[in-house]
């Protein structure tokens, strides 16, 4: 089944190790994925705390584009994914928000019409693969590696989606089907602090220090992220958090694609793991050579 | 839905002219958001603030933004570092037993409050937004090496200076592009983008007046 592909700007840059997992393990499961030719931002939350109506506009011209593909859109970002969703159903639920946006596309020869699904990556392995036919394409076994599934807080929020809301389990139902364990982790939904790590960064290390320890003390030997903003807060402040709490946290935070690759058989250099900050090679060899 | 709200809401006579003009800003905002008439319903029962992980760094709660609200005093919910200290997380939005839009309220203010230039002092989110915004309109994608190096020159150049290491180390792993990221038809994004503004010009005039 093919899907259209909307990176999104993350991808491109800070997560191409996100870019670089999500389009192997598609290929591997004989997924056709289609980038969106000329795709534009989003519309994320930044724009969106300055002009709604605007952001909710250059939102729908990517649904625009998208839409006579006829194919769902795949969107890896839990920003991207929350926005394009709630421009759609903006459209769908308010007849005046819809007139207004169609005025400003007509012109531009677009116009969209309601028939697109937004999904995220981590729908479409579990729904419409599904985790029986993935465990059995599994060529590398994870082994019992402990992971603390973080689903973070726009992928289930605040549209009732695929996943629970308040514990959502698709992603360790997947893990599992490939050998791994999952942690005890309840702060799986529980916010990284988004942008708030560059504008009240007092406040974000917090978040993120709560988090790395209750998956610290829970044993997680890694973090699976699927949003490049809870993967790089995670991540790449770690040194800060350590600095600012005294701890000694070192815990290699993935993007989930990466891990569910590895399974597949894929080289952990065509899913990106040579773009961590935070080493997992110890793992990793473990894991490819048993 | 909205001139029933409206007159209820500005019938108060006590309130300055200042906070009724705000109130109607920000109910007008609140009509766009579906179901956002449920503002009316908040039983003030702090489910929002309880589930909030950021509520502990705010001057006002997210339940005492709603209460200032209804006894008429947006402008200090608009002075406080609430709205801004938000993360769009929706954790109060799934859980409130009213149904009300939090986050998407949260967003209203912070228009308002960007719209007439009202923050907290010292306050770098709206920096950052409107930086974010000019380069989404100029290029048609965010590139965040330009937003993050154009945010701190403007509001802690020695921050900035803190921050190479981490730039460094993440450009070593191959994670920041230097050519920049832009689509091809911005023309066309940027037609769009005029036209939006346009049509507010022409549908707002009426409602002001």
């Amino acid at each position: 089944m093919p899907y259209t592909y909307y990176p999104g700007c993350s991808l491109e840059s800070t997560s191409r190790a996100y870019d670089e997992s999500l389009r192997k393990v598609f290929e591997l499961l004989k997924l056709e994925l289609h980038e969106l030719t000329d795709w534009n931002c989003c519309g994320a939350t930044m724009y969106m705390s300055i002009d709604g109506p605007l952001a909710s506009t250059i939102s729908a011209r990517n649904l625009a584009l998208a839409e006579p593909l006829g194919y769902d859109v795949v969107a890896p970002c839990s920003s991207c994914f929350t926005i394009l969703s709630k421009t759609h159903r903006l459209m769908r639920e308010n007849a005046e928000i819809r007139t207004r946006i169609g005025e400003a596309l007509a012109p531009a020869g677009l116009k969209y019409e309601l028939n697109l699904r937004i999904r995220h990556p981590l729908d479409v392995l579990v729904n419409d693969v599904g985790v029986e036919l993935i465990r059995l394409q599994v060529k590398r076994d994870l082994a019992g590696l402990r992971i603390a599934n973080y689903y973070g807080c726009q992928i289930v929020r605040p549209e009732r989606g695929f996943d629970d809301r308040e514990n959502p389990t698709t992603m360790d139902n997947l893990f599992e089907a490939l050998g791994a364990v999952n942690v005890y982790f309840p702060m799986k939904v529980r916010c990284c602090g988004g942008m708030l790590m560059t504008t009240y960064p007092e406040v974000a290390l917090k978040l993120v220090k709560d988090l790395l320890e209750c998956a610290e003390e829970n044993g997680a030997e890694c973090i699976a992220t699927t949003c490049p903003l809870c993967q790089i807060n995670l991540e790449a402040y770690q040194g800060r958090v350590n600095a600012r709490f005294e701890t000694k946290f070192k815990i290699p935070v993935l993007f989930f694609t990466q891990l569910v690759g590895l399974a597949l058989g894929a080289s952990p250099r065509d899913l990106g793991f040579h773009r961590q900050l935070i080493p997992f090679e110890h793992k990793l060899m473990q894991l490819t050579e048993a | 839905m909205r001139s029933i709200m409206t007159q209820e809401f500005q019938e108060d006579f006590f309130m300055s002219r200042k906070e009724s003009e705000l109130r109607s800003a920000f109910l007008e905002q609140v009509e766009l958001i579906p179901g956002g008439h449920k503002i009316k319903q908040c039983i003030q029962c702090g489910t929002c603030t309880g589930s909030c992980p950021v509520s502990f760094a705010m001057d006002i709660t997210p339940r005492k933004t709603i209460a200032l609200f209804r006894a008429g005093e947006i402008e200090s919910v608009l002075r406080s570092n609430t709205i801004w200290i938000c993360a769009s997380c929706y954790a109060c939005t799934v859980r409130c037993p009213a149904g009300i839009k939090i986050t998407d309220m949260m967003y209203a203010f912070k228009r308002i409050a960007m719209e007439r230039k009202i923050f907290p002092k010292g306050l770098p989110v709206h920096a950052l937004s409107s930086l974010f915004v000019s380069i989404v309109n100029k290029y048609g994608r965010n590139q965040e090496v330009n937003l993050l190096l154009r945010f701190g020159l403007k509001t802690n150049p020695t921050k900035l200076i803190a921050q190479i290491p981490l730039g460094w180390c993440l450009r070593s792993k191959g994670r920041v592009p230097l050519k920049s990221t832009k689509i091809k038809d911005r023309k066309q994004l940027s037609s769009i983008i005029r036209r939006v503004l346009s049509m507010r010009k022409t549908v707002q005039k009426p409602s002001i007046a």
